[in-house]
């Protein structure tokens, strides 16, 4: 079975939510959208205090290229432009909406009919980078790239490939598995659209074995299609790493940055952007809403949602039974890579896929120890470096010696962290080393 | 209910933690420490006992009086890791004095000056078996032979396997080598031979003479993933280069004295080993070769400990040099 | 057995001379030609290599500092940690003059304790400032507050810095600390600043950085500065500016009368070195919820002025919770129709009104 060649961890699975189907989760009261729900330039509100809104209208416009439209989910009266506390754990500008009635665009297409590629056949791959640029669309797995900036890939490169991540390595998330088991058609020509955006021939999905269900729709559906290909990958964190991916289904490596995945001829976009696109490009529909996955062992009913985005999450949270007494961490996203967060008032964003609630056992760090020197963390490591030497050279500011150990291939994905015996911090470090080499590296070029 | 936690990712730990290594390795000693027992009866259990009670006190007295730490470090299993192995490089009837000295030595000057564990640049055990041959070399060198209840001043003591051979190649006469006993013997460390010879063959330290049970140790490490099979196999593959036929066949020479017990526990230490398999491939090979060339032509029959000493001053520069493969070297 | 000790030690004998002329050789071919200067004004540098002074190390300030004694003079060169006498020594050394520089010290500009400023949440992760401050806002409701991770203390080459385990905050030591700005750079809030003292190694700071507005900040810390403009008010020589709801003092324009540590209503100015101010926690944040039934008799105002004393009223009815804030601690009213002033000079006046006087006529008086 293929997987990526380099390192590499099994935590427990934990997919308490896989048989949940999806629900649609109730409108909020009040939504909330911060205006940096994407990799690159927030977006500038064009909307005031005072103004109506409906479900479907652009709030905020991209500010640059790389940057992405937010688009109201809800429709309602705009309540006011302030800080609003994010995944970040700062205050950033958001936009507060009150909620009024669920009144759409007429333009957005809400039959439930598909549309295939071939139902349009006067579709250019130009008219379907720009529909998906007008739509806001940003990578859904969690980085929220915007998807149109991966679709227009620099002229000197040659994609030969579109490979869909439905991998899903992280422990406890099951949105992109459940949404192949409800929506596959979609999601087939949303990767039919991706492929004739870039002009390629050729379709993957890749998915773990671990969702023996979907691979086995998938590949029905599929057949249909004389292109795509659904590629089943042993089941490995991180095996939905891009680079992993790459290395995983066509057995490329991706060099160092800045060298992007298009350089070796691959477009990686995850499942569940593939199904927005879809929706963007066949029924006019913008990015509003996402399936997030609400976790946890403490939680009464783990299940998946069908949410506005906006919505805050403790509704979410308590449409499962409520935040547990014994609640320690809440974490947006999985718990490999998600970001602990504040409070439940966080709203979801593009990019949040889950919401997992750890309880205090789970959640408490253990006090580090001196480093034994086992090696375990370069065993780990994805990306064939080693992390104990980054750490440590982080630790002490040599920034040369941690340039020079190449910090910035480092794709912080955890794996060093959990197998290190001594419970050492290990990427709290790499990531100051990694962020302060950039800074260095971002100043010599511009100098 | 409480404060909210909050740090950066990743939020949960596969468990793995430095008590498990080290305990599991004290397992898989076990089968090592029970043939012993059997074969060098109450010295053995002397030793060991000793040993192990005065690394793990001399580790919590440093800690307590001098470093002035609030935090004990005895309860990571690694004092008594290093009490074991040390007590597995002593024949049975070394004074007990002499022990306690050793684990001074061990844990003291080897171990706590550099920093504690992870910071050592020598194996404790193997520093402080060299330190005791050299300051003692008359008692670190009367073996006992097997099979005696009481193992202490008064057992009977005679040449090892080792011996022989140096003895072999220092009077370049091979005909001494039918003393040896035969590879089944050396595996399962019955290496007295009394029923078929008239003088009796010693055995060696408590943890050279059984193979057997270190092999049975080294499976279960393996299984366990608390080590990986590159050094062991690589030391073996080291030894069987240079091996002279004329003088040993390569199996006895792999089977007996230090090099089973040195490849399997004491070369696969996590602190002095080095980090990426391909350091650890160089690091073994590097190892097998310094013994056998210290067992031909050096002065002492044994030579694992000293190749495995001077190959951890190479770890640093092994480390710096063998980088593990980068991700993206490779583009097929 | 005499010979064999004799060709020994002629053997050695010879290794060893050889040797050493090879060395000798060597150690002459190679050397590096030095202004033996810089040696000197090295050994009289403190060593520290801080790089307060600007250059890269201490050995980099000698080497300037006889560039600079060649071109004539020593005036813009200062070793912030070796202070001014240790220049006067350099300048003695290589001839010239020295300037006397003006004092500077490292101010932490942050008065979040454990009391004053409420912990939320918990931080678990590595103890280090930086990566503390990438997780999240940090352990209260204060996005701009000290985190408390000691960074700055790992800094400083001098030992002048240290963390006081029970308020969580850093506390500098005056007499060693010599600007030399380490800290400062360490701070990934920027909390630290070097300011300008005088000799005593006084003057008045503004113990905050909250740019977030009144309301916010001081529901996050007692002591935030609001930015409510009282002290740029009462300020006689024009040095504080409010920008971004907060305070500023220039410490070249201060003439430390410390009117504004008096006229600020969240005790967030303080003197260097000076203890510092009851911070009443009585004020409209904490008793907001007991505020409405209290009945306010009496008060006794504490703001005083250096030249003035408490002043005792007594009010009619009882004040609203906006008029006990501004009052910053008053509690309780009666109604007066009559006020007793009393002043430092144990004069006691006797006021008597036709008409019970109006709150913000109380008010008026209580200022």
């Amino acid at each position: 079975m293929k997987t990526f060649r380099i390192g590499g961890i099994h935590p427990a699975e934990n997919k308490l939510s896989a048989t949940s189907p999806i629900k649609v989760a109730e409108l909020p009261k009040i939504a909330v959208f911060p205006l940096a729900q994407h990799i690159g330039a927030p977006a500038k509100a064009i909307v005031q205090k005072g103004d109506k809104v409906k479900v479907g209208q652009m709030i905020a416009e991209a500010n640059g290229f790389v940057s992405a439209h937010i688009f109201s989910s809800v429709s309602g009266t705009v309540l006011k432009i302030d800080n609003a506390i994010d995944a970040s754990g700062y205050g950033k500008p958001a936009i507060y909406i009150t909620v009024e009635g669920d009144e759409w665009l007429e333009s957005i297409d809400r039959t439930p009919q598909l549309i295939t590629i071939k139902d349009k056949p006067e579709l250019t791959d130009k008219d379907i980078v720009e529909k998906v640029k007008n739509a806001g669309i940003v990578g859904m797995g969690g980085a929220c790239f915007p998807c149109h900036v991966k679709l227009s890939p620099p002229p000197e490169t040659k994609p030969e490939w579109v490979i869909i991540n439905a991998a899903e390595c992280e422990p406890y998330l099951t949105a992109d598995h459940r949404l192949m088991l409800e929506h596959a058609d979609e999601i087939l020509v949303g990767v039919t659209l991706l492929m004739k955006a870039v002009n390629v021939n050729k379709g993957y999905v890749a998915i773990e074995k671990n969702k023996a269900d979907a691979i086995k729709i998938m590949q029905e559906k599929a057949s249909a299609y004389d292109n795509i290909e659904i590629v089943t990958l042993k089941t490995k964190y991180p095996q939905g790493g891009e680079k992993q991916l790459i290395d995983a289904v066509v057995s490329r490596q991706v060099p160092a940055p800045p060298a992007l995945p298009v350089s070796v001829g691959a477009i990686i976009q995850n499942v569940g952007t593939a199904y927005a696109v879809y929706e963007a490009v066949m029924k006019n529909k913008p990015l509003i809403e996402r399936i997030v996955t609400v976790t946890g062992k403490s939680l009464k009913s783990p299940s998946n949602f069908l949410t506005r985005l906006g919505t805050p999450m403790s509704q979410l949270i308590d449409a499962c039974g409520g935040l547990p007494e014994d609640t320690g961490k809440i974490i947006g996203g999985g718990p490999m890579m998600g970001k602990a967060l504040l409070s439940t008032e966080i709203p979801i964003c593009k990019g949040s896929s889950g919401v997992l609630i750890m309880n205090e056992k789970e959640a408490s760090r253990t006090e580090p120890q001196n480093c034994i020197r086992c090696g375990k963390c370069v065993d780990a490591c994805p990306m064939g470096l080693e992390p104990y030497l980054l750490s440590d050279c982080s630790e002490l500011k040599l920034w040369e010696r941690v340039e020079k150990e190449d910090v910035t291939s480092c794709i912080e994905c955890g794996s060093c962290q959990y197998t290190c015996p001594a419970y050492r911090p290990l990427l709290d470090y790499i990531r100051l080393g990694k962020t302060t080499v950039m800074g260095i590296i971002r100043s010599r070029n511009t100098k | 209910m409480n404060k909210l936690k909050l740090s950066l990712s990743p939020h949960i730990h596969g468990g793995d933690s430095v008590r498990k290594n080290m305990f599991g390795v004290c397992i898989a000693l076990i089968p090592a420490l029970i043939c012993s027992f059997i074969y060098f009866g109450l010295g053995a259990i002397a030793v060991t006992s000793v040993s192990v009670a005065s690394c793990v006190f001399f580790e919590w007295a440093i800690n307590k009086y001098m470093l002035k730490n609030p935090k004990s470090t005895v309860t990571d299993g690694s004092a008594i890791l290093t009490g074991l192995l040390l007590a597995f490089n002593m024949p049975s009837n070394l004074p007990l004095w002499i022990v306690v000295i050793g684990a001074l030595f061990a844990i003291g000057v080897v171990k706590m000056t550099f920093g504690g564990l992870g910071c050592n640049l020598f194996n404790p055990a193997l520093a402080a078996r060299a330190f005791l041959l050299i300051s003692f070399p008359v008692q670190m060198t009367d073996w006992p032979v097997i099979g005696q209840d009481f193992t202490t001043i008064d057992g009977v003591s005679g040449a090892t396997p080792l011996a022989i051979m140096k003895t072999a190649i220092k009077t370049k006469n091979a005909d001494i080598l039918s003393d040896l006993p035969d590879a089944w013997n050396l595996l399962i460390g019955n290496t007295s031979k009394s029923l078929f010879n008239d003088g009796p063959i010693g055995g060696g330290c408590l943890g050279e003479v059984c193979a057997l049970a270190i092999l049975i140790g080294l499976v279960y490490m393996l299984v366990k993933k608390i080590i990986s099979w590159h050094i062991p196999v690589f030391v073996f593959t080291g030894a069987l280069h240079l091996i002279d036929p004329m003088y040993a066949d390569p199996v006895s020479h792999i089977l007996s004295g230090g090099l089973m017990l040195g490849a399997v526990f004491m070369a696969t230490d996590y602190v002095t080993s080095p980090m990426t398999k391909k350091g650890q491939i160089i690091y073994g090979i590097a190892i097998g070769l310094l013994t056998v060339v210290i067992r031909t032509w050096g002065a002492y029959p044994e030579g694992m400990s000293f190749a495995i000493l001077i190959m951890n001053a190479f770890t640093p520069l092994i480390n710096n040099y063998c980088k593990p493969k980068r991700f993206g070297e490779v583009v097929k | 057995m005499i010979e064999v000790i004799l060709i020994t030690v002629a053997v050695l004998g010879t290794i060893g001379l050889v040797a050493a002329l090879v060395l000798f050789i060597i150690a002459k071919l190679f050397t590096v030609k030095e202004d033996p200067r810089i040696a000197q004004v090295n050994e009289l540098l403190p060593g520290a290599n801080c790089g307060g002074c600007g250059f890269p190390g201490c050995s980099g300030m000698a080497v300037a500092c006889v560039k600079a004694a060649d071109e004539g003079s020593l005036e813009d060169l200062k070793c912030p940690a070796g202070g001014n006498e240790c220049m006067k020594q350099i300048a003695a050394l290589l001839g010239v003059e020295a300037k006397e520089h003006a004092a500077k010290v490292a101010v932490i500009r942050c008065n979040g304790t454990c009391e004053n400023r409420p912990h939320v949440i918990k931080y678990d992760g590595a103890l280090n400032c930086r990566i503390a401050h990438s997780t999240c806002q940090g352990e209260t409701l204060c996005q701009y507050g000290c985190l408390g991770c000691g960074d700055c203390v790992s800094a400083c080459s001098f030992g002048a810095i240290k963390m006081n385990t029970e308020t969580g905050l850093p506390e500098v030591d005056y007499d060693k600390c010599g600007g030399c700005g380490s800290c400062a750079k360490s701070c990934p809030r920027n909390i630290i600043e070097i300011r300008l003292v005088d000799k005593d190694k006084t003057g008045m700071v503004v113990e905050c950085v909250n740019k977030d507005k009144g309301a916010v900040a001081k529901k996050a810390c007692l002591t935030a500065c609001i930015g409510c403009g009282k002290c740029a008010q009462v300020c006689g020589s024009d040095a504080i500016t409010i920008e971004n709801n907060l305070a500023y003092i220039d410490a070249e324009k201060c003439t430390l009368c410390r009117a504004c540590e008096e006229a600020c209503p969240s005790a967030s100015i303080i003197m260097l070195g000076k203890p510092r101010k009851e911070i009443k926690k009585n004020n409209a944040t904490a008793k907001k919820a007991d505020s409405n039934t209290n009945t306010v008799k009496e008060i006794k105002t504490t703001n005083v002025r250096p030249y003035s004393s408490p002043i005792k009223i007594s009010f009619e009815a009882p004040l609203l919770p906006s008029q006990q804030y501004l009052l910053a601690g008053v509690v309780d009213l009666t109604p007066i129709a009559q006020a007793t002033v009393s002043d430092n000079q144990q004069n006691s006046k006797t006021h008597s009104y036709d008409a019970p006087l109006l709150p913000s006529q109380q008010i008026l008086l209580g200022k």
